[in-house]
């Protein structure tokens, strides 16, 4: 029962969903009540879903805190990282929920500018989101190098088409190709990295799409049989 | 007269038809007692080396069940992975560490975790600390997984589920501390750096056919053997609408070019 009730659930609301898109949406009022009814449940799912998860949040905060506090009380090694979470934790709630210089009232934004929820947003969240995202600009050249080292046909190939399409998307792609005469323009730089984006790679990340789309169907029939059921932890199906 | 069907969809809803027809009849073939036979698929062989090397080491197995929430069919594949790599720690004796940044992640995670340990006999090793939540913020989840990644230096990062920027951040935190790295996504944008950073990479649709080669249950192969019977479908189709299209440009017959039409609003889902 713990795992049969989810699934006849989630079997139930996915009939729904896959069915809507087929029912013809009816004007406000209109149509028969199944008609109407399926038209609603299409509609108001992703909201049921985003209050369930709104709810369920209170789950993550508390493991969230537990995980620190029996931390800092053990002890544990790096205990001092857990302090500066849950103080984090405490101090941006506290802001947040007391509108520190804002609008105190039930309706006032927590996060209008000028508020000090704001003002820690934008002068420590905001610089420190950006340095890590800044991190990736290292990181893909680190991997780049990875990828790029002469060790197979395929890594040659590889390497061969990233620089094209390096250079292709500078300046310097119509620059060194210049000297082409007309006849020849197809071998233009810029043009073969045009070539390689809209050809080779679009046929590529189709293929994948299809099989991804292929996949998730063949999912969600194993999901409504009862077959997948891993997510909820139930045992393999015999 | 109530309308119950859009008939502008009678292609699309053919196709999902005949797309789910096949998979669920290969199901109901393969549980029946025929079971398919598959290609090998080099990604799940390399989940299991992954955490055996780890065991080795003595160093404990990271598992990422991705950045999206419940809703995410890739977060549902990850934690049936999830499910097959807790049975794996828990035979071993190998650390599992999952931080998730979702509540309902969170909850699944656990559970799907706690029920692997106690198939495999180990409940007593099974701690809830294992499954810990993090925070919704993508760059926060990222900070705190690198911080982790550095400090516990995890013999195996397995990547599964749905990502996006933050793909390459942790998988080159795993490359620096010599981890050996399995990712699978079907977020096409993310999987060249995936492919760049990890040893091995489920691709796309690998990622939902992964826990079905990983519990080798007859049910969830046979829905492989369908879904490759319709990617055989979806070939033929591409082919022979390419060469009718083509052969309705060159050619007079109002037929062929009424049946490229034809074909054209099937496929294309139009009215």
């Amino acid at each position: 029962m713990k795992t049969r009730l989810p699934l006849l659930l989630m079997a139930a609301v996915a009939i729904v969903l896959i069915v809507a898109p087929f029912v013809p949406a009816p004007a406000s009022g209109d149509g028969a009540w199944p008609v109407r009814a399926l038209a609603y449940a299409d509609r108001n799912f992703s909201t049921w879903f985003s209050v369930l998860a709104a709810f369920a949040f209170l789950l993550g905060a508390a493991s969230l805190l537990r995980t620190h506090l029996r931390k800092v009380a053990g002890r544990d090694k790096d205990w001092p990282y857990s302090l500066i979470t849950l103080g984090a934790f405490v101090f941006v709630l506290v802001v947040g929920l007391a509108k520190v210089g804002g609008d105190p009232g039930l309706r006032g934004d927590f996060a209008a500018p000028g508020t000090l929820f704001d003002s820690v947003f934008n002068a420590l969240y905001g610089p420190l989101q950006a340095t890590q995202f800044a991190l990736l600009a290292f990181f893909i050249a680190s991997a780049a190098y990875r990828a790029f080292r002469l060790r197979s046909v395929e890594a040659a190939v590889l390497l061969a088409a990233a620089l094209v399409i390096m250079v292709g998307r500078t300046p310097l792609g119509g620059y060194f190709s210049e000297w082409l005469p007309a006849s020849l323009d197809f071998l233009r730089i810029d043009r073969i990295s045009l070539w390689i984006m809209k050809v080779p790679n679009t046929a590529g990340h189709r293929a994948l799409l299809i099989g991804i789309a292929l996949g998730v169907a063949a999912m969600v029939v194993r999901l409504l049989l009862g077959r997948e059921r891993g997510f909820l932890g139930g045992r393999r199906p015999r | 007269m109530p309308h119950w069907f859009d008939i502008s969809q009678a292609g699309l809803a053919l196709l999902t038809l005949v797309a789910c027809g096949a998979v669920a009849f290969a199901v109901a073939r393969a549980v029946g007692g025929r079971r398919p036979r598959l290609r090998p698929l080099a990604g799940v062989g390399a989940i299991e080396e992954a955490v055996g090397r780890a065991t080795e080491q003595g160093r404990p197995v990271l598992f990422v069940p991705g950045s999206r929430d419940m809703d995410d069919v890739q977060t549902l594949a990850a934690l049936s992975i999830l499910g097959e790599v807790a049975r794996m720690t828990a035979r071993h004796g190998c650390r599992l560490i999952v931080p998730t940044n979702r509540s309902l992640v969170l909850s699944a995670a656990r559970e799907a975790s706690r029920e692997a340990y106690v198939a495999a006999g180990r409940a007593d090793s099974w701690d809830e600390e294992m499954v810990t939540y993090v925070s919704d913020d993508q760059f926060g989840y990222v900070a705190h997984v690198d911080g982790l990644i550095a400090r516990e230096r995890p013999g195996a990062c397995i990547y599964m589920g749905a990502y996006s920027a933050e793909s390459l951040l942790l998988a080159e935190a795993g490359n620096q501390v010599g981890a050996l790295q399995v990712a699978g996504t079907a977020m096409p944008l993310q999987l060249p750096f995936f492919v760049a950073a990890c040893d091995q990479t489920l691709l796309g649709e690998e990622l939902f056919a992964a826990s079905a080669y990983i519990t080798r249950d007859a049910g969830q192969l046979g829905s492989l053997a369908g879904q490759d019977f319709v990617k055989r479908l979806a070939i033929v189709l591409i082919v022979g609408g390419a060469l009718l299209m083509t052969a309705a440009q060159l050619a007079d017959p109002p037929w062929l070019a009424a049946a490229a039409a034809w074909t054209q609003r099937l496929l294309g889902g139009g009215g």
